[in-house]
């Protein structure tokens, strides 16, 4: 083969694999990416159950209750114009309280409800860390 | 052709560096806004911190007079930033209740020696609770609330100079 | 007085790397020797400058001299020197200066040993590096002013976070900081090759320890930085695909490339747009990367705070630096002379494939990343996570571990393709009754974990086969380095994909004396106490585990920090040869039962032990180049001198 030949092919089998990755991801993305919901989004079309989605918004006051086994809540997600009825099981976070702000992970459930694999409290460390809440209007520093 | 391709790369990265930019400059959901504008405070009571300043409550604000309600805590640096514009407004004559959040008297008191005391009343917040059923997501945040006791604007981040003609409207608007 | 001599150093340094820069490009310009040979000098003070502006810094930090801004802002007079110190580049400006620091002290590195390559690239790189180091100071002076006073000085500073006083953060970002500026090293040298187009196998030698120093410390920052997040997170898993993350593996990813196409440039002067390519990409990654998380553009469990300004000076230099150097590589590449061409059976053809394969893997975790800001701009708020990376990154890491089977056992060149077949039996035959076995003994685990154990087992075996009949103690340290290397993949693999296929969780609400099995453990709940610690305070659950005969008492704990107010999960993890069992305590339900998750994880720890091998790979490499070019060095002058 000619070097000239050679890095012509290279050149192409370089392009192909940028090609490749791009298509491969973006089908992929197609089916995975989480898109994100508050619960007035959702009135009226409910995203497909198999998706994983996040669910955004307030823990209605009075909503949470524990089941039997312990480790399983049930809450209400409301953004004020609609609300979702959420199953979580695990350990909540140590910010999660009725009346906060709340983003689950997980998919919505055929009978309209929501299936939470993942719960994230707004002022989790987890989430924004507690070295940076302190930081987070931050702008501009402090001078004389 | 294969020159072309070979620009190929220079193009996606510039591709990649406007899309970055163009998130710079219109910064989307990064500021947290409270789902209460615009709906009647919440109740809530929060005792005295400093034993000169009485605490603050919901009932203070349905009494027919717009208030500003400032979110800070001593640790917090923004919050020192913004204490000329916060004393500016007081001088004008805005009364402005303070929520400490997460702090101790002693740190309070060196906070306001230090950098001034714009506030009418002070409210001690030590879990952050009161912050919380505000909708609140950071220190500070300055709310005004009108004379029935509306939440009916949000200030996010600490105040610049700038800012005041549109609280000083805002505290206008609500009367 | 040790801030404003700091301040000064800064302005110096700077102005030094100005002058470097221009020496540079007009010694070269008008090709005069004369301006040409005081570039190293003044890259040799430039170093020495900016070592000692951080140590001004440090200094200021260990004596917590609060008239500082920053050390007001980022310390405190009561935490332990160790803390001090490393709260010198725990935060922005100060990061940013101990990047210019082992930028300079590169340069200064590459200006007094770097004598092999021919004069007029090593020039032009330490032209490029002062570029480069320019930029930076301008970013510092202008915007980010590490040695700025406050007044009055405050009583004490801010920073007296609890969580920020962990070991592994105070050296990590280092660690990471230090394979970024090797990398860019390497782009150094590409542009300078571009400049004079003088792109062959010694300016391939001359940047391979720089890219094996720069690989080496990634590897070692990412494998830190995941075991990190697995126990200090409490969340059981290694990797998140969060975009902090995400933004360290893309340069390696970039880097592992370099890495191996260098060595078809060092060895057969092949691959050379292609190689020059990649020390771009690399660079560019770790700019990108650290850019986005820096900015906080992207949101993410580690964001830092904002601030628009120094955001987009930096996008500004980042668009300078990137994109003038792929305008370089578009105009000058043409006409820099192809390299050896090889057979498509070969070594080369093999590292080829290597390559392809890690771009895909670089492309589509560059996609994932930036994919949340298309949809943003386009007005859809989404997350991309684990099911996206796992689904796409999964088979194409497949594909490279049989390419990376392959690869060694390949001559240079050419080979014979029935003869690959033949070597490639027994680890093949290995991977293929690994499948069954597992296929047999395991119910209702992926195929994606069950593959990677198999190809592990293959890739194992291939990777010992260089060792294969050869006179081990003959055996160049470099070999051994590719060999251990090799074998931590697959050691990795089958870390990772165990924990994948058979890790066994248990989410329960016990009462005091009850149990509960997980794998291989009866694990008791025999009490809570209360503990106390310097500023927490915290539940300790007491777990009895209890496996055959021997019993282990674990002690996860809820601690509440006083300030600033918060609660932390600490789990607990006890190591078996076969595992760990991990543990987390939740809360108290009002019915007195308290909440438990317990995994187990079984050969979990292989995924580091394996990190730790590809590092320890790394360094015997390096150590093994670094030596052979100082013998053959030393023996090019003696015969010099004998001649003459």
């Amino acid at each position: 083969m000619k070097p000239k030949h050679q890095r012509f092919v290279l050149a192409g089998l370089a392009l192909l694999a940028i090609f490749g990755a791009s298509a491969l991801a973006l089908s992929a993305l197609r089916d995975e990416a989480a898109f994100f919901y508050a619960p007035a989004d959702i009135v009226g079309h409910l995203p497909d159950p198999n998706r994983s989605v996040r669910l955004g918004g307030m823990v209605k006051q009075g909503s949470v209750e524990r089941q039997g086994d312990g480790v399983t809540i049930r809450f209400v997600v409301t953004d004020g114009k609609a609300s979702v009825p959420v199953r979580f099981t695990g350990v909540t976070p140590d910010l999660f309280r009725e009346g906060s702000g709340v983003v689950a992970e997980g998919h919505f459930r055929a009978d309209g409800g929501f299936t939470a694999d993942t719960l994230l409290a707004k002022h989790d460390e987890r989430y924004m860390p507690p070295q940076m809440a302190g930081k987070m209007h931050k702008t501009e520093s402090l001078k004389p | 052709m294969r020159h072309w391709l070979l620009w190929a790369p220079l193009l996606v990265f510039a591709g990649i560096v406007a899309l970055v930019a163009m998130e710079m400059h219109q910064p989307s959901d990064r500021t947290v806004f409270s789902h209460m504008v615009g709906r009647d405070l919440p109740r809530f009571d929060l005792a005295p911190l400093l034993d000169d300043k009485p605490g603050i409550n919901a009932a203070l604000y349905r009494r027919g007079k717009p208030r500003l309600v400032n979110i800070f805590a001593s640790w917090c640096v923004p919050c020192a930033a913004e204490a000329p514009q916060l004393a500016d407004l007081a001088a004008r004559g805005v009364p402005i209740d303070a929520v400490a959040v997460r702090d101790t008297p002693g740190d309070v008191r060196t906070f306001l020696n230090r950098w001034g005391d714009p506030y009418a009343r002070l409210g001690s917040d030590p879990k952050g609770r009161v912050q919380l059923a505000l909708g609140s997501s950071g220190v500070p945040e300055t709310f005004v609330i009108d004379g029935q006791g509306k939440i009916v604007e949000q200030h996010v981040g600490p105040i610049r100079e700038e800012d005041i003609p549109g609280i000083l409207k805002a505290l206008e608007d609500a009367r | 007085m040790i801030a404003e001599a700091g301040l000064a150093i800064l302005w110096l340094a700077a102005s030094l790397a100005l002058l470097q820069c221009a020496l540079a490009i007009t010694g070269i310009r008008f090709n005069r020797d004369d301006i040409m040979a005081a570039v190293r000098p003044v890259a040799v003070v430039q170093g020495v400058l900016t070592l000692f502006a951080m140590a001004a810094l440090i200094a200021l930090f260990a004596r917590s001299d609060m008239s500082v801004l920053l050390v007001a802002e980022n310390s405190h007079s009561m935490k332990p020197l160790l803390y001090k110190i490393a709260g010198a580049w725990g935060n922005h400006e100060g990061s940013m200066l101990l990047w210019v620091t082992i930028l300079g002290i590169s340069g200064a590195a590459i200006a007094i040993f770097e004598w092999r390559l021919d004069r007029r690239t090593v020039i032009a790189t330490l032209g490029a590096q002062g570029l480069i180091a320019l930029g930076f100071f301008a970013f510092l002076l202008l915007s980010s002013n590490p040695f700025a006073r406050i007044w009055p000085p405050p009583a004490d500073g801010r920073g007296l976070n609890p969580l920020l006083q962990d070991p592994g953060l105070a050296f990590h970002p280092p660690t990471l900081y230090f394979g970024y500026v090797g990398l860019s090293v390497a782009f150094s040298f590409a542009v300078g090759a571009l400049v004079t187009r003088e792109v062959g196998p010694a300016f391939a030698r001359a940047m391979r320890p720089w890219i094996l120093g720069a690989w080496l410390f990634l590897t070692l920052g990412i494998t830190a930085g995941s075991y990190w997040a697995y126990y200090e997170l409490g969340w059981g898993g290694w990797w998140f695909w969060d975009p902090v993350e995400n933004a360290s593996l893309m340069p390696w990813l970039a880097a592992t490339a370099l890495l191996h196409s260098v060595n078809v440039l060092a060895t057969r002067d092949g691959l050379r747009a292609w190689t020059i390519m990649l020390a771009v990409v690399a660079f560019s990654m770790s700019m990108i990367g650290t850019f986005l998380v820096r900015s906080g553009i992207l949101t993410s469990v580690h964001s830092f705070a904002v601030d628009p300004a120094r955001g987009s000076f930096l996008l500004v230099l980042l668009a300078i630096y990137i994109g003038g150097a792929l305008a370089l590589f578009a105009a000058r590449i043409g006409t820099v002379r192809q390299g050896n061409t090889f057979d498509p059976v070969s070594r080369e053809a093999g590292l080829v494939l290597n390559n392809l394969l890690l771009s895909v893997i670089l492309g589509i975790v560059l996609i994932g990343t930036l994919y949340p800001l298309v949809a943003q701009a386009m007005g859809v708020q989404l997350s991309v996570g684990k099911p996206f990376f796992d689904k796409t990154v999964g088979p194409v890491a497949l594909l490279l571990m049989i390419a990376l089977a392959a690869g060694p056992m390949l001559r240079w060149r050419r080979d014979d393709a029935r003869l690959l077949m033949r070597r490639m039996a027994l680890p093949a035959g290995a991977a293929l009754a690994t499948l069954t076995a597992l296929l047999f003994l395991t119910a209702g685990a992926g195929a994606l974990p069950l593959t990677g154990l198999a190809l592990a087992a293959g890739l194992a075996l291939a990777s010992v086969a260089p060792l294969w009949g050869r006179n081990l103690r003959r055996m160049p340290l470099f070999t051994w380095g590719m060999v251990i290397a090799h074998l931590g993949v697959a050691v990795a693999v089958t870390g990772m994909a165990s924990e994948a296929a058979f890790t066994r969780e248990r989410l329960v609400a016990l009462r005091l004396g009850q149990s509960v099995d997980v794998g291989p453990y009866r694990v008791a709940f025999t009490g809570v106490k209360p503990q106390v610690g310097k500023n927490w305070s915290a539940i300790g659950g007491v777990l009895t585990a209890r496996r055959g005969g021997g019993t282990a008492v674990l002690n996860p704990q809820r601690r509440y920090f006083s300030d600033p107010v918060t609660t932390t999960n600490e789990s607990a993890i006890l190591t078996a040869f076969d595992g760990q069992l991990y543990t987390v305590l939740g809360e108290r339900n009002a019915d007195g039962r308290w909440q438990l998750r317990l995994w187990w994880k079984p050969l979990v720890t292989l995924i580091w032990l394996g990190g730790g091998m590809i590092a320890l790979g790394g360094l015997l490499s390096l150590i093994g180049r670094v030596t052979r070019e100082w013998r053959t060095e030393r023996r090019r002058r003696r015969v010099a001198a004998g001649m003459i």
